[in-house]
């Protein structure tokens, strides 16, 4: 009843969608930016998924993407390690930069630029394989090293930065799809990790998890930053705050306001901001 | 506040005029139940019916076959006499010139004109060499080189009888009675053979060591068999990477557009072209324009391939879009090339979907017939194919033609024959399970 009483006295969902975006409010540049994106538009066919969007995101932080379902806001983190080239009616225009390069560079091969900027997806999507060889695969596609003491060395910090090494160290040739979701998704992190890229990409990585196994990858996320550059698309707004050093909002892809976590969560400048954070809408 | 008292009061009332929820269900419950029930009883008819037609048609066929496995044989004495054979001495050259048409007659008449018989006529050495195998003298020919020590001696040999005795035999007539194709004669003097145990029953090996022959007695499945194993050989060989490939190239790699539909409605509709027609193509393109030898298992092969690829593409093509995107995604994000993707992650999880696709393909080219007719598969071949440009005949037709025959013999042989392809099609499914299952496994 409530919840209804709020609505009512204030704007109602629909007129909340006719407000007119025009440009970002907040600020959108880092000190420090590891990725700086200017100008950002995707198009699915016809229909443009992705607004204008430009926003940078700080080193060895993390950026948390939030915003009502169909926002955008996954849509825009795949353009982040080009995983939208594989669906063939997909059009991204824009300047997306990493380390000053851009990455759809026609020179730049989309190999290269995934072996930097990781991903981890919603739904833990281990290989059918075992613990080991998942973690293994990244180094060994990419021949970091062809020894097989070493590969151990990898698989074993891999899964220590993951925190999953002390539940699996006896049963590294188990297949990796017998583990709980949440060891499946810290394994995903681990193989990730392994890799050694420069930033880790997550895609609501907690979504699909229980509140325990979502807080072990949260503060796993935390100590993850000191290494990594971090940009993680979430639904909970809780998880934004305790995580995320900056929030950008995504509001039928456009981006409305990006700023501090604490700025945002604190005192939004956007009404819209303000109504999705105070749980109005979304 | 009041409104919502109103609409309690008008759903009292309701429940009293009307039925409630559960009486309403309730009711209807039977008649669910009852649907249910039928549909179980009809699918249950229809998976009886099924096992029943399966049943009936191998028993048939198997207790029509049971004759072909076992084959009888005839004692008789035989003279090498030299005069008989024409030569003097027993060196390898004369033994294999020698007269052993003679040598066979002649010991036979000896045989029945022992002086209680009554004198052989022309006519009744005619029938009584009938009873024996053609191939009977190349036994004692056999046997004479292998030890010619019996030469100018009398020795027992024994001989195969003739197909339409062997048959006679086995469908049980009582002694001395006349047969189809016996003569009352020929019963009688079967009855003496037989009385003197010098005939036998023994397990006709012949029949898996032996190729083709007009002589039902010698005719064996051996050169179809080796036949249908060269031709399945070069289509697996051709078929299976071939249609995973393109099945592959399809799913991952191909751009989704008109072209790609287009190809995708042919090859659909190539499933559905009558095999007969991809024998006529065999005909006219692999043996007319690239003049590959007719009657191989090559070209077999080849034809049988054109008309697999199309199941074999389908059903992988299935087995890949069930592979989960995530997987696809997961090995993408870690930088991957599609290449590595589609090889160490697509494939092996589509795997026993292609497997299982394949074993149909080759299922349905191992009954084919209809094509091979037309690249002269269907000839009448008596040397066992050792490759795959040897002419040629495979099971099916091997089938068809014995099937045709009008001695009585190949019957049964026709029979046998088709258990040994149903048999042949039982290992290659097994086989198929088993790869299967171990690619599920991993």
């Amino acid at each position: 009843m409530n919840n209804t009483n709020l609505i009512q006295d204030d704007t109602t969902p629909v007129e909340l969608n006719q407000v007119e975006l025009t440009e970002t409010v907040g600020n959108i540049y880092a000190d420090d930016a590891k990725m700086t994106i200017r100008g950002a538009n995707v198009f699915y066919g016809e229909k443009q998924a992705i607004h204008n969007v430009s926003l940078d995101i700080a080193k060895n932080q993390v950026t948390a993407l939030i915003g009502p379902s169909g926002c955008g806001k996954s849509t825009f983190l795949r353009c982040l390690n080009r995983m939208n080239d594989t669906i063939d009616i997909c059009r991204i225009t824009g300047e997306l930069m990493l380390d000053n390069e851009n990455i759809y560079d026609k020179k730049l091969d989309p190999v290269l630029l995934r072996a930097r900027v990781g991903m981890v997806f919603q739904k833990p999507n281990p290989f059918p394989k075992s613990i080991y060889d998942n973690v293994a695969y990244g180094a060994r596609i990419h021949g970091l090293t062809n020894n097989k003491a070493e590969l151990d060395e990898i698989v074993e910090t891999s899964l220590q930065k993951a925190g999953l090494f002390n539940e699996v160290k006896d049963r590294l040739n188990d297949p990796g799809t017998g583990l709980s979701g949440g060891q499946q998704q810290r394994l995903c992190i681990a193989r990730t990790i392994a890799v050694s890229p420069e930033v880790i990409l997550m895609d609501e990585p907690a979504s699909a998890l229980d509140p325990i196994a979502t807080a072990i990858i949260e503060e796993l996320i935390d100590e993850l930053k000191e290494k990594y550059t971090i940009a993680i698309v979430t639904h909970s707004m809780q998880q934004a705050a305790r995580v995320s050093q900056h929030t950008a909002y995504f509001h039928m892809g456009k981006l409305v306001e990006m700023g501090k976590t604490e700025d945002i969560f604190t005192r939004p400048s956007h009404k819209l901001t303000e109504n999705y954070i105070t749980g109005r809408f979304g | 506040m009041t409104n919502s008292k109103d609409n309690s009061t008008v759903s009292n009332t309701m429940s009293k005029t009307s039925l409630s929820t559960t009486e309403k269900v309730s009711l209807s419950l039977k008649k669910r139940h009852q649907k249910e029930k039928r549909f179980k009883s009809i699918g249950l008819f229809a998976v009886l019916f099924g096992f029943m037609l399966v049943v009936v048609l191998i028993g048939d066929i198997t207790s029509k076959a049971l004759p072909a496995f076992h084959q009888h044989w005839v004692k008789l004495d035989v003279n090498y006499q030299s005069d008989w054979l024409k030569i003097d001495d027993v060196s390898e050259e004369t033994l294999k010139k020698a007269n052993y048409r003679t040598v066979l007659k002649k010991s036979v008449y000896q045989m029945f004109s022992t002086p209680s018989d009554k004198k052989l006529s022309r006519k009744d050495k005619r029938e009584l060499f009938k009873l024996f195998s053609t191939n009977a003298e190349f036994t004692i020919k056999d046997n004479l080189i292998a030890s010619p020590e019996h030469f100018n001696t009398q020795t027992s040999v024994w001989v195969r009888l003739d197909d339409d005795v062997d048959s006679y035999l086995k469908e049980g007539f009582a002694q001395g009675e006349a047969g189809l194709r016996i003569k009352e004669q020929q019963a009688q003097w079967l009855v003496k053979l037989s009385t003197e145990q010098r005939i036998e029953s023994r397990f006709n090996f012949s029949f898996f060591t032996a190729s083709d022959s007009r002589e039902p007695e010698l005719a064996g499945i051996r050169g179809a068999l080796m036949g249908t194993v060269l031709t399945m050989f070069v289509t697996l060989l051709l078929s299976f990477p071939l249609g995973v490939a393109g099945a592959l190239y399809l799913e991952e790699f191909a751009p989704k557009n008109r072209i790609t539909d287009i190809i995708e409605i042919n090859i659909n509709n190539l499933a559905a072209v009558p095999s007969i027609v991809f024998g006529l193509l065999g005909l006219a393109v692999i043996i007319n324009v690239f003049g590959l030898p007719r009657s191989a298992p090559l070209v077999g092969g080849i034809v049988l391939t054109l008309m697999t690829l199309p199941t074999i593409i389908i059903a992988s093509r299935a087995a890949i879009k069930a592979v989960p995107p995530s997987i696809r995604e997961a090995a993408l994000g870690l930088g991957a090339s599609k290449m590595q993707v589609t090889f160490s992650h697509v494939l092996p999880q589509a795997m026993p979907g292609i497997i299982t696709g394949a074993i149909i393909g080759v299922a349905q080219a191992l009954g084919e017939t209809a094509p091979l007719l037309m690249i002269g598969m269907v000839a009448f071949i008596v040397d066992v194919p050792t490759s795959v440009v040897d002419s040629a005949t495979v099971l099916p037709v091997q089938i068809f033609l014995w099937a045709d025959s009008p001695e009585r013999a190949f019957l049964a042989k026709t029979s046998a024959a088709i258990l040994v392809l149903l048999s042949l099609l039982l290992v290659i499914n097994v086989t198929a399970t088993v790869l299967r299952s171990k690619f599920e496994k991993k």
